[in-house]
C-alpha cells in the first residue's frame, strides 16, 4: 500500500475506524444509553465527510494497482449516499428511542454498510464489488430484523437474506463466466478485451450479474423481496432501505456496463430497458391495491428504479447524467417523504393505515401541504422538482433512439399518478373520521418541510445539479 | 496412463460420487460425513495440481473445523427432514422444469465458450512466477500485498456477521447466576460456614 493508496481511500479508512472506535465505545460505556449520541456523532461525520469529498478532492485515481477507483461519478454518488444517510439517521432517533428501538449498533451497522456502499460506487473489479456488495447486504439483512421481538421484521430480515444470499450466488456465477471468458477481473482489463462478436457465454455471465444487481435495486421481476422487507422492517430502517442503498445499487449497475461492458452495449441496452420497462409498469399497477403506506413506497420505490434504469438503458453519458439527477431527486423525495411517515401515529402508536389519512388537511394545514406537494413530486406533476428527474431521463431515452421506452414511461408515469393523487384526495377531501396524529421531532419537520419547498424552489435551476451530473457522466462513459 | 492420472480419476469419482450422496442420504448425519469425504478427495485434487497449501487449509479448515461444527449443528437442531422433503417434493416437478432448461441454457453458453485472445496472459499476469516462490509465499503475496484491500474488506463483513449475531441474540438476563471472582475470594470461610452440634435424639 502506497501514500497514494491510502489517499484515495481515506473516507473509507476514516469511517472503519470510526465504527470501529464506536463499537468499542459502546460497548464499554453504557450499552444503548450512548446510542443517541452515536447517531449525532454519525451523521456528523457522514456529513462532514460529504464536504471532504465533494470539496476536496478532485482528478481521477486508482488505487491498489486498480481494485478502486476515484473519480468525479463516484464522488457523486458518494455524496448522496453519505447525505442522505446522515438525514435518515437523524430522523430515525426521535422514532426509536421512543418505541426503545434503539440499540448502540444501529449507527455502527448503518456505518459499515456505508462504507460498503461507498467500495462498490469506487470498484474497479468485480472483486471489489463484490465485497463492498456483501459488506452493504450484511449490514442491512441484520437492521431488518433489528426488531428482534416482531414477527415480521424477523420474517423482513430473513426474506431479505434468503433472496439477496441467492442474489450474490447469481452474481458470482455471472462473474467467473465473464472471468472465464477475459481472465482477469479488472473492469479496465475486460474492456480491453471485447472485441468483433460477444461470445454466448460472456452475454449468459453478463445477465447472471445484472440480474443480481436488479435485485439489489429491487427492480421488477426481481422485486418480489420488496414490500415484505419494507412493511415489516422498522420505519427508519425502511427509510434508511429506500434511500442509499437504491443509489449505491444503482450507481453499481452504471459503474459495471459502463467500465467493464462499455464495448458493447448492444448487449445490455435492452436488458436494461426489459426492467425498466416491467418495473415502470409493475410499480404503477401493483401500487393502486394497497392499504398500507409502507407498501405503496416499496411498489413507489420500484417503478422509480424503473425511471432511472430508462436513462442507464439509453447507454449515453446524457442517460447517465439523467439517471444521477433523477436518483439524488428520488433519494430527496423519499427522506421528505419517510420524514411524514415516522410521524405518523395513533394513541403513541405507529401506523401505516391509508385511510388514516383522511382529512388529515384540518388538522395540520402546513403539513397537510407540505405532503401534498412531495406527493405530486412523486408522481412527476409539474412543477415539482420529481417532473424534471421524469423529463430527464425519458429525454435521453428519446436522444438515444429510443421513443417506445420513452412512451411507455410517459404512460405507466400517468398510471402511477393515481395512487399518489388517491392520498392527497384523501388529505384534503377523504370522508370525515379522526385522522391520524402527527407526532414530529423538530428534526423531522425541518426534513419534510425543507424537502417540500426544495421540491417547489429547486425548479429555478435544480441547484445547481445539472453540471456536476454531467461531469460525473462524462467521468463513466468515454 | 501415469499414476497421476489413475489417482485424479479415483479422486475424480469419489468427490462426485460423495457429492451425490451428500445430497441422496436419508440422515443428515450421514450427510455430513459424506461431505467429508467430499473435502478430503478434493484436497487430493488440489495435491495433484501442485497446490499443496491450499490442499492442507482444506483438511484443517473444512474437515477439521467446519465439517464438525456442522455436525453438531445437526444433531443439536431437531429437524423433521422428512416433512422438509415432503415438502419440497411438491414443488419438485416445477423446479425439475426450471432446472433443465437452466442445464440446457447453460450448455448452449459453455458448449460455444471461447476464450479472449489475450485472457490466458492476463490470467497468469496475476500470480507471481510458479517456478520462483512456492505456494504459501505467492498466495501470502497476494492476499497480503496485491489484495491487501479485499483482505481487509472482507474483515469488515466479519465483523458485521460478528455484530449482527450478538445485536439478533444476545438478551441480558436478571435471573442468571454469574460468578464474581473477587467476590469468591474475598469470602471469610470462617463466615461461611457454622457447627451445629445437634445432639442425638433431638432434631434441630
Amino acid at each position: 500500500m502506497t501514500a497514494v493508496d491510502f489517499n484515495t481511500i481515506l473516507p473509507e479508512f476514516l469511517l472503519a475506524a470510526f465504527a470501529l472506535g464506536a463499537l468499542m465505545f459502546g460497548a464499554y460505556f453504557g450499552k444503548d444509553k450512548t446510542a443517541a449520541t452515536l447517531v449525532w456523532a454519525t451523521s456528523g461525520l457522514f456529513i462532514a465527510l460529504a464536504l471532504f469529498i465533494g470539496f476536496g478532492t478532485e482528478g481521477e485515481r486508482m488505487a491498489f494497482g486498480g481494485l478502486f477507483t476515484d473519480d468525479p461519478f463516484a464522488r457523486f454518488a458518494k455524496v448522496i449516499i453519505l447525505v442522505s444517510a446522515a438525514c435518515v439517521m437523524v430522523m430515525a432517533q426521535d422514532y426509536m428511542q421512543r418505541r426503545d428501538l434503539l440499540r448502540f449498533e444501529f449507527p455502527i451497522l448503518v456505518t459499515l454498510a456505508v462504507i460498503g456502499m461507498m467500495v462498490m460506487v469506487s470498484a474497479g473489479d468485480l472483486m471489489t464489488l463484490y465485497m463492498g456488495l456483501e459488506l452493504q447486504s450484511l449490514s442491512l439483512y441484520v437492521v431488518a430484523a433489528m426488531r428482534r421481538d416482531s414477527t415480521k421484521s424477523s420474517e423482513a430480515g430473513l426474506k431479505y437474506f434468503v433472496l439477496g444470499a441467492l442474489s450474490s450466488g447469481l452474481f458470482l456465477y455471472g462473474a467467473s463466466l465473464a472471468y472465464g471468458f477475459a481472465g482477469t477481473t479488472q473492469f479496465a482489463g475486460i474492456l480491453s478485451t471485447l472485441g468483433g462478436d460477444t461470445p454466448v457465454g460472456l452475454t449468459i455471465g453478463l445477465v447472471f450479474m445484472l440480474a443480481a444487481l436488479a435485485f439489489k435495486v429491487s427492480a421488477a421481476p426481481f422485486h418480489m423481496w420488496t414490500p415484505d422487507v419494507y412493511e415489516g422492517s422498522p420505519t427508519p430502517i425502511t427509510a434508511f432501505f429506500a434511500t442509499a442503498p437504491k443509489v449505491a445499487a444503482m450507481a453499481l449497475i452504471a459503474r459495471l456496463v459502463h467500465d467493464a461492458f462499455g464495448g458493447i452495449p448492444g448487449e445490455w441496452t435492452q436488458v436494461l430497458a426489459a426492467l425498466a420497462v416491467v418495473s415502470m409498469f409493475l410499480g404503477a399497477i401493483a401500487a393502486i391495491g394497497q392499504r398500507d403506506i409502507k407498501r405503496l413506497m416499496a411498489y413507489s420505490s420500484i417503478a422509480h428504479m424503473g425511471y432511472a434504469l430508462v436513462g442507464l438503458a439509453s447507454g449515453t453519458a446524457e442517460g447517465v447524467q439523467a439517471m444521477l439527477i433523477y436518483m439524488a431527486i428520488y433519494v430527496t423525495m423519499n427522506v421528505g417523504t419517510f420524514a411524514f411517515i415516522l410521524s405518523m401515529e395513533r394513541d403513541g402508536r405507529p401506523i401505516t393505515d391509508i385511510q388514516s389519512l383522511n382529512m388529515f388537511s384540518k388538522k395540520e394545514p402546513l403539513k397537510a401541504l407540505a405532503l401534498l406537494v412531495l406527493m405530486f413530486s412523486l408522481a412527476g406533476v409539474p412543477p415539482m422538482l420529481g417532473f424534471f428527474g421524469k423529463f430527464y431521463v425519458l429525454k435521453a431515452a428519446v436522444d438515444a433512439g429510443m421513443v417506445w421506452l420513452a412512451i411507455a414511461g410517459a404512460v405507466a408515469s400517468v398510471i402511477g399518478a393515481f395512487y399518489y393523487l388517491r392520498i392527497v384526495f384523501f388529505i384534503y377531501f377523504g370522508k370525515d373520521g379522526e385522522p391520524a396524529d402527527s407526532n414530529m421531532a423538530p428534526v423531522q419537520w425541518l426534513m419534510m418541510v425543507g424537502v417540500a419547498v426544495i421540491m417547489v424552489l429547486g425548479i429555478v435551476n435544480l441547484f445547481g445539479i445539472e453540471p456536476v451530473a454531467a461531469l460525473a457522466a462524462e467521468a463513466l462513459v468515454r | 496412463m501415469t499414476v497421476a492420472d489413475y489417482a485424479f480419476y479415483a479422486f475424480a469419482i469419489v468427490v462426485v460420487a460423495a457429492g451425490l450422496m451428500v445430497t441422496l442420504s436419508r440422515n443428515p448425519v450421514h450427510s455430513v460425513l459424506w461431505l467429508i469425504l467430499a473435502f478430503l478427495s478434493s484436497a487430493g485434487l488440489f495435491v495433484l495440481l501442485g497446490a499443496e497449501f491450499v490442499a492442507m487449509l482444506l483438511i484443517i479448515v473444512y474437515v477439521g473445523a467446519v465439517a464438525v461444527l456442522f455436525l453438531f449443528v445437526v444433531m443439536m437442531l431437531d429437524i423433521d427432514f422428512a416433512a422438509l422433503k415432503g415438502e419440497i417434493a411438491r414443488y419438485m416437478p416445477l423446479g425439475l422444469l426450471i432446472g433443465v432448461v437452466l442445464l440446457m441454457q447453460l450448455s448452449l453458453g459453455i458448449g460455444a465458450w471461447v476464450q479472449a485472445e489475450g485472457a490466458m496472459g492476463l490470467r497468469q499476469a496475476v500470480a507471481p512466477e510458479m517456478d520462483q516462490v512456492e505456494n504459501t509465499r505467492a498466495l501470502g503475496l497476494l492476499i497480503y500485498d496485491k489484495y491487501l484491500l479485499l483482505f481487509q474488506l472482507s474483515g469488515l463483513i466479519l465483523l458485521v456477521a460478528m455484530i449482527g449475531a450478538i445485536l439478533l441474540t444476545l438478551r441480558h438476563r436478571k435471573d442468571v447466576k454469574r460468578q464474581n471472582v473477587l467476590h469468591q475470594m474475598w469470602r471469610d470461610p470462617a463466615k461461611a460456614m457454622e457447627l451445629k452440634d445437634v445432639k442425638p435424639g433431638q432434631g434441630l
